[in-house]
């Protein structure tokens, strides 16, 4: 679950973290009051979504008064920001954060995220802050450091000074500029972050260390212990059919195809697009229906497929572990029946209850097509929708 | 001999008192697997289907012998119940139960290595030896055969898709594991390519991988080090979206890797015989026999 600027930054803040002064605004009027109340002759208006390369695309402006606040602030708010993460449709700017400005002297960048072959969190750090760590990667690999975070101690305070150093930070700022790093390693785990990101990360010509931005993902499966974060979650930012899919405990991707796929199993799902791409179809969606679902959660599947105006057939390819070939069977039929769905529908079950499975697709009296084996099932729907 | 499980195999179920703890041990013992035990805190003297239960791991090793565990905890409390099984001596720790926070993850591996205990998962179908009769997990046990083919795989049920297509085509299996596919697991491919090389009866090794992060691209390596039995290699997700699952800097950390195209160039350069279409996972492998004989 990814969160917006400002509320990564209150996570940062609530571990002793270094932030701007801000406050989040929805009008212009409020932007021009918040500008007043910061107090200084120079504040940012930062639109707040998800989507990053914000300030390239024009949502992040320098303002030198309380008119000019308004009028950014007036001119981002309901409006779309397309940028080269959401593109090309977009995000509607709801929020904006309003935040004092600061005499920069240089710009770093600071993330820490899940190695997945160490199998440990670990800190990257770049003197290169404010450009896209992409580039940096490509360009200039070495210009990267890396640390491991202790998943239960944190950073260790050498390694912390080993970035520091090799970052080549102002003596008189190592201090602090340690101590943030390690205050970022204390809020991934304490907040169970899947990434935490800091670009820039700056130091001031009046000797301070700031988190400037702030970007935070949270694992989803942490949330359980995380209620006053889950309340984090802003829906408007996300896909609202992959929404309800999620509410439902089904994974959804849309797709640009015209087959809807109904798998059980993530891996199952992405074979299954693949082999009707192998038989020159293209995949709707990715959808799996998980271990073990009911007949309610495949009728849903069903409607959320729908919902596409762009399919044209659906295959449903169930192997049955703890899932049972009738109870899903039970499940395509109603559905069918329910929605009244008209388009070509092939069905293909194994495992479980395969028999008595197949026997309720026969027995419904609908016009359902059969299929054997994953290649027969492709074969079937790619023909069907040609 | 197989890997991992075998008739030797003595198996506890933690959580052996919830729906599917109870479902899916019953259909274990069912297969054959000795079951000798289970572990549920607070039901200690109870039993299920004449299964003893226990309140810790401890106690159940202590009254059974128990040299194995299959995990079906809740998210919540099953790294704990890891950490519990390997404190008690546990040698083989399957954790079937999904939706583990990461970093719980990170933490109890580093327990279970330092137990020096063997941990299949999270988020996994589990362990099969079917000569043995042996089944320590979720999968449908029928579509089995016994054999000399060993199957190791990220995903659940294109694993059974592919053990069903071997069995069709009369290619029995040694063992399959399902290594599972969270961040952090326990046993890795190398892992378990490397118990496959070594196991006399396994003749020849099918790796199924999905994209994302580099695990095929080091067990390719690998492969091309160390196994002198054939390969035969799939990769799923060739028609995915990128970066949807995949957090950015992780996609850095990983070196921009973990595509299909890259993953399936990486198997063909260490002489893995690549599998084009799921449908063909069984045929590759009996074209591979047939070129070795």
């Amino acid at each position: 679950m990814k969160l917006h600027e400002f509320q990564a930054k209150g996570r940062f803040a609530h571990v002793g973290l270094p932030v701007p002064k801000g406050i989040v605004c929805e009008t212009a009027e409020a932007a021009s009051a918040a500008f007043d109340e910061l107090g200084g002759d120079l504040a940012v208006v930062k639109a707040q979504i998800h989507a990053g390369g914000r300030g390239k695309a024009g949502g992040v402006k320098l303002v030198k008064s309380a008119a000019e606040a308004a009028e950014v602030a007036s001119a981002l708010l309901g409006n779309p920001l397309v940028t080269k993460q959401n593109a090309p449709d977009g995000t509607i700017v709801r929020k904006v954060l309003v935040e004092e400005g600061l005499p920069i002297e240089k710009e770093y960048y600071v993330a820490i995220t899940l190695d997945r072959q160490k199998e440990v969190p670990v800190l990257m750090a770049s003197a290169e802050g404010g450009t896209e760590i992409e580039e940096v990667a490509e360009e200039n690999p070495d210009a990267i450091l890396k640390e491991v975070v202790d998943p239960v101690s944190g950073l260790a305070d050498f390694r912390a000074r080993r970035i520091t150093y090799g970052l080549g930070v102002p003596k008189k700022l190592a201090r602090p500029f340690a101590a943030t790093l390690s205050a970022l390693a204390k809020a991934f785990l304490s907040d169970d972050a899947s990434l935490v990101e800091v670009n820039p990360l700056v130091t001031t010509t009046d000797g301070r260390v700031i988190c400037l931005d702030g970007k935070m993902t949270i694992d989803d499966n942490a949330l359980f212990r995380h209620k006053d974060l889950a309340e984090l979650r802003d829906e408007d930012e996300e896909d609202p059919t992959e929404v309800r899919a999620r509410k439902a405990g089904l994974s959804y991707v849309n797709l640009d195809g015209n087959v809807g796929c109904l798998v059980n199993g993530a891996g199952l799902a992405m074979a299954t697009m693949d082999i009707i791409k192998l038989h020159g179809g293209e995949p709707a969606n990715f959808l799996d229906v998980g271990g073990s679902a009911s007949t309610e959660q495949v009728t849903t599947a069903f409607k959320i497929i729908l919902e596409d105006p762009a399919v044209k057939g659906i295959l449903v390819n169930i192997f049955g572990g703890i899932m049972r070939c009738d109870v899903v069977a039970q499940g395509v039929v109603d559905a069918t029946k329910a929605l009244g769905l008209e388009d070509p529908l092939v069905v293909r079950l194994h495992g479980t209850n395969m028999e008595e499975g197949r026997k309720i697709l026969e027995g419904s009296g609908l016009k359902i097509i059969p299929a054997d084996s994953m290649a027969d099932a492709a074969q079937k729907i790619v023909e069907a929708v040609s | 001999m197989s890997i991992l499980v075998n008739s030797e195999t003595r198996l506890i179920t933690q959580g052996i008192t919830g729906e599917y703890g109870r479902m899916h041990t019953l259909a274990c013992r069912d297969y054959g697997t000795n079951i000798v035990g289970g572990v549920t805190p607070g039901r200690g003297g109870e039993d299920v289907e004449g299964i003893p239960v226990y309140d810790t791991v401890s106690n159940a090793v202590k009254e059974t012998g128990a040299n194995a565990t299959m995990i079906f905890v809740p998210a919540p409390f099953a790294a704990d119940a890891v950490e519990e099984a390997a404190e008690a001596g546990i040698e083989l720790i399957v954790c079937i139960t999904e939706g583990i926070p990461a970093l719980d993850e990170a933490r109890m591996k580093r327990v279970v290595t330092a137990a020096g205990a063997r941990m299949i998962g999270p988020n996994c179908p589990g362990v099969i030896s079917p000569g043995d009769k042996c089944k320590v997990g979720i999968m449908p046990g029928f579509i089995h055969a016994p054999g000399n083919i060993g199957v190791v795989s990220r995903s659940g049920t294109l694993t059974y898709e592919a053990v069903w297509q071997l069995t069709e085509l009369g290619l029995g299996q040694s063992t399959c594991v399902g290594i599972g596919g969270d961040p952090v697991i326990g046993t890795t491919h190398i892992d378990a390519i490397s118990m496959f090389q070594q196991d006399h009866q396994t003749e020849a090794i099918l790796l199924i991988g999905e994209i994302g992060g580099t695990a095929e691209e080091d067990a390719s390596a690998f492969v091309k080090e160390h196994v002198t039995k054939p390969v035969v290699g799939f990769v799923a997700g060739r028609t995915a979206p990128p970066g949807k699952r995949m957090g950015h800097a992780g996609a850095i950390i990983a070196g921009g890797k973990g595509t299909a195209p890259e993953k399936m160039k990486a198997m063909r350069a260490a002489g893995i015989a690549v599998a084009e279409s799921p449908a063909e996972l069984g045929s590759t492998m009996a074209e591979a026999l047939a070129a070795r004989a």
